[in-house]
C-alpha cells in the first residue's frame, strides 16, 4: 500500500480525498524500517524480544537498550525512532507512578495501554507536532493475568496473544502463529522467541545484530526484568542450532 | 443560661457518634449509632451515618457532619469516574486511598474520622480506618467516634478471627449499644450494613429493641403510651 499522497501529505491535520492521513502512514514506515520486535503471551506470562541491529562494531554490547521497564509489573519494547521512544517510555513511567499515588494500587495494564495510546494519538492532532515514529509492544502482568498490547503511531492499541513490528514482522507473525501459546510456559517462550528472531534476521541485507529479551511471569515473581543470563545463553544456543539445522537441509 | 443554649444551638453539627467496621469470613459488617448533636441539642436522632460510595463500598462517618459529607461526595464522584474508566467495580483499597488523600491534603480544614468497608473480588471483605489527620490503616476491625473510647477493651476481648455473618453483626450491635449506654453523644438507633459477594443488606435496630446494660432502667409508665393506647384520651388530669 505505498502511494504518494501528493499535496495531502504535508501536514498531519490534512485528510486526503480518500480519507487517509498520510503523515501517520509515513510515521508507520519509520517503524517498518527498524529491527524486528516481538512479543508473545504465554500461559504464565509475557516474553518480549528485540532484534537490535548494531550500527557500529565499536558499540558496547548491552548498550542502547530497546526494552524498558515502565513499572514493577510491566515493560515496553520500542521499534522505530529511538529518541521518540525515549519520550514515550518516560511518559508511560510517569503515568504509572501517578496512578499509583492517586489510587493506591498498581496501574492495570489495560489502563496503562490506553494512556500510552492516547498520548501517541495526541501527537497526531496538531499541526505543530509530528506523530511519534515508534511502534510499541507493552507487556505486563496484573491482577487479571498476563497481557500484551501493541500501540501503533496512529494511536490505536489492541490486545494480542502475539505481536510483531519492524522489518521482519511478516515472517515473525507467521512463526508466532505456529506456536501453541496457551500451552507454552515463559521458559519455553524465551527459547521460541530467540529462534524466531534468529530465523528472520536477514544476513545479506542487515548487519550484525544483538538479541535483547525480557519477560514478566510467575517465575520472575510478576516483575518485569531482563531474561536471566543463563536462560538467554541457552536460548541463543538453541536458536543458532535451529538455524544450522535449517541451513543443513 | 439562655446565652449558653443559644451558643450551643449555633454550634456546628457534630456527630458524637459510635462507628464500627468488622470483617468476617466472607465480607464486612459496618455499624453506627444515629445521633447528630449540635452542642447538647440532638439535631437528628435518626441519622444515617453509613453512606454509600459505590455498589460494593460503604463509609462510616464521624466528627463534623458537614466535613464528612463533603469528603464522601467528592470521593463518590471520583470513584464513579474511575469505575467507568476501569470497566469494572473499584476495589475497597482504591476507595480508601482516595478518602485518605482528601483527609490528608486538607487536614488543616477537616475534622472527620472515617471507616471504609466493602467487598471486592480480588481481596474479599476489607476494612480501612482513616482517622483525623489522614492516616490509612487496613485493619480486621476498626472503631471510631466519641463512643469508641468505651469499646477498646470490649473488642480486645470479644474480637475473633473468622466469625460468621450472624456473629459479626451481633458483635457490632452489642458494641454500639454498649457505647450508646455510656456515651452521651451517641444514641438513637443502631444501623448496620452487611457487604459480601452476594450484595449489600441494610439492617435497623430501634433504640427500644437494644439490650439494657447494668443498672439501666426499663422504660417506665410513659404518658405517651397512655395517650396512644386509649382512644378517648387520658382518664386523669394532672393539675
Amino acid at each position: 500500500m505505498s502511494s504518494i499522497g501528493t499535496g495531502y501529505d504535508l501536514s498531519v491535520t490534512t485528510f486526503s480525498p480518500d480519507g487517509r492521513v498520510f503523515q501517520i502512514e509515513y510515521a508507520a514506515k519509520a517503524v517498518d524500517n527498524s529491527g524486528t520486535v516481538i512479543g508473545i503471551k504465554c500461559k504464565d506470562g509475557v516474553v518480549m524480544g528485540v532484534e537490535k541491529l548494531i550500527a557500529s562494531k565499536m558499540m558496547l554490547p548491552g548498550s542502547n537498550r530497546r526494552i524498558h521497564s515502565v513499572h514493577r509489573h510491566s515493560g515496553m519494547a520500542v521499534a522505530g525512532l529511538a529518541a521518540d521512544g525515549r519520550q514515550i517510555v518516560a511518559r508511560t513511567k510517569s503515568e504509572a507512578t501517578n496512578y499509583e499515588s492517586v489510587y493506591g494500587e498498581q496501574i492495570p495494564v489495560k489502563e496503562l495501554a490506553e494512556r500510552v495510546a492516547s498520548y501517541v494519538h495526541l501527537c497526531t492532532l496538531y499541526w505543530w507536532l509530528r506523530p511519534f515514529g515508534c511502534g510499541i509492544i507493552l507487556g505486563g502482568y496484573d491482577r487479571d493475568g498476563p497481557q500484551l498490547y501493541m500501540v501503533e503511531p496512529s494511536g490505536v492499541s489492541y490486545r494480542y496473544f502475539g505481536a510483531a513490528i519492524g522489518k521482519g514482522r511478516q515472517a515473525a507473525k507467521t512463526e508466532i502463529e505456529k506456536l501453541k501459546l496457551s500451552e507454552l510456559t515463559c521458559r519455553q517462550g524465551v527459547i521460541e522467541v530467540a529462534k524466531i528472531i534468529y530465523g528472520i534476521h536477514d544476513e545479506a541485507k542487515d548487519k550484525e545484530f544483538e538479541l535483547e529479551m525480557s519477560w514478566v511471569c510467575d517465575e520472575s515473581n510478576r516483575l518485569h526484568q531482563k531474561v536471566p543470563d543463563e536462560l538467554l545463553e541457552e536460548a541463543k544456543a538453541a536458536a543458532k542450532a535451529a538455524l544450522e539445522e535449517m541451513d543443513a537441509d | 443560661m439562655d446565652q449558653s443554649i443559644q451558643n450551643d444551638l449555633n454550634a456546628p453539627h457534630s456527630m458524637g457518634t459510635t462507628i464500627i467496621g468488622v470483617t468476617y469470613n466472607g465480607g464486612v459488617v459496618l455499624g453506627a449509632d444515629s445521633r447528630t448533636s449540635t452542642g447538647v441539642y440532638v439535631a437528628n436522632r435518626a441519622s444515617d451515618k453509613i453512606t454509600q460510595l459505590t455498589d460494593n463500598v460503604y463509609l462510616c462517618r464521624s466528627g463534623s457532619a458537614a466535613d464528612s459529607q463533603i469528603v464522601s461526595d467528592y470521593v463518590r464522584h471520583f470513584l464513579h469516574q474511575h469505575t467507568i474508566q476501569l470497566g469494572h467495580p473499584a476495589t475497597v483499597k482504591v476507595a480508601a486511598n482516595l478518602i485518605r488523600l482528601f483527609s490528608y491534603n486538607n487536614k488543616n480544614m477537616l475534622q472527620t474520622g472515617l471507616i471504609i468497608g466493602g467487598w471486592d473480588k480480588y481481596e474479599g471483605g476489607k476494612i480501612y480506618g482513616v482517622p483525623l489527620g489522614g492516616t490509612i490503616l487496613e485493619q480486621p476491625f476498626a472503631i471510631g467516634g466519641s463512643g469508641s473510647t468505651y469499646l477498646y477493651g470490649f473488642f480486645d476481648q470479644e474480637w475473633k478471627e473468622g466469625m460468621t455473618k450472624e456473629e459479626a453483626e451481633q458483635l457490632v450491635v452489642k458494641a454500639v449499644s454498649l457505647a450508646i449506654a455510656r456515651d452521651g453523644a451517641s444514641g438513637g438507633v443502631v444501623r448496620t450494613v452487611i457487604i459480601n459477594s452476594e450484595g449489600v443488606t441494610r439492617n435497623y435496630y430501634p433504640g427500644d429493641a437494644l439490650p439494657l446494660w447494668h443498672e439501666e432502667l426499663e422504660p417506665q409508665n410513659s404518658l405517651l403510651d397512655i395517650l396512644s393506647s386509649s382512644s378517648s384520651g387520658p382518664d386523669m388530669m394532672i393539675s
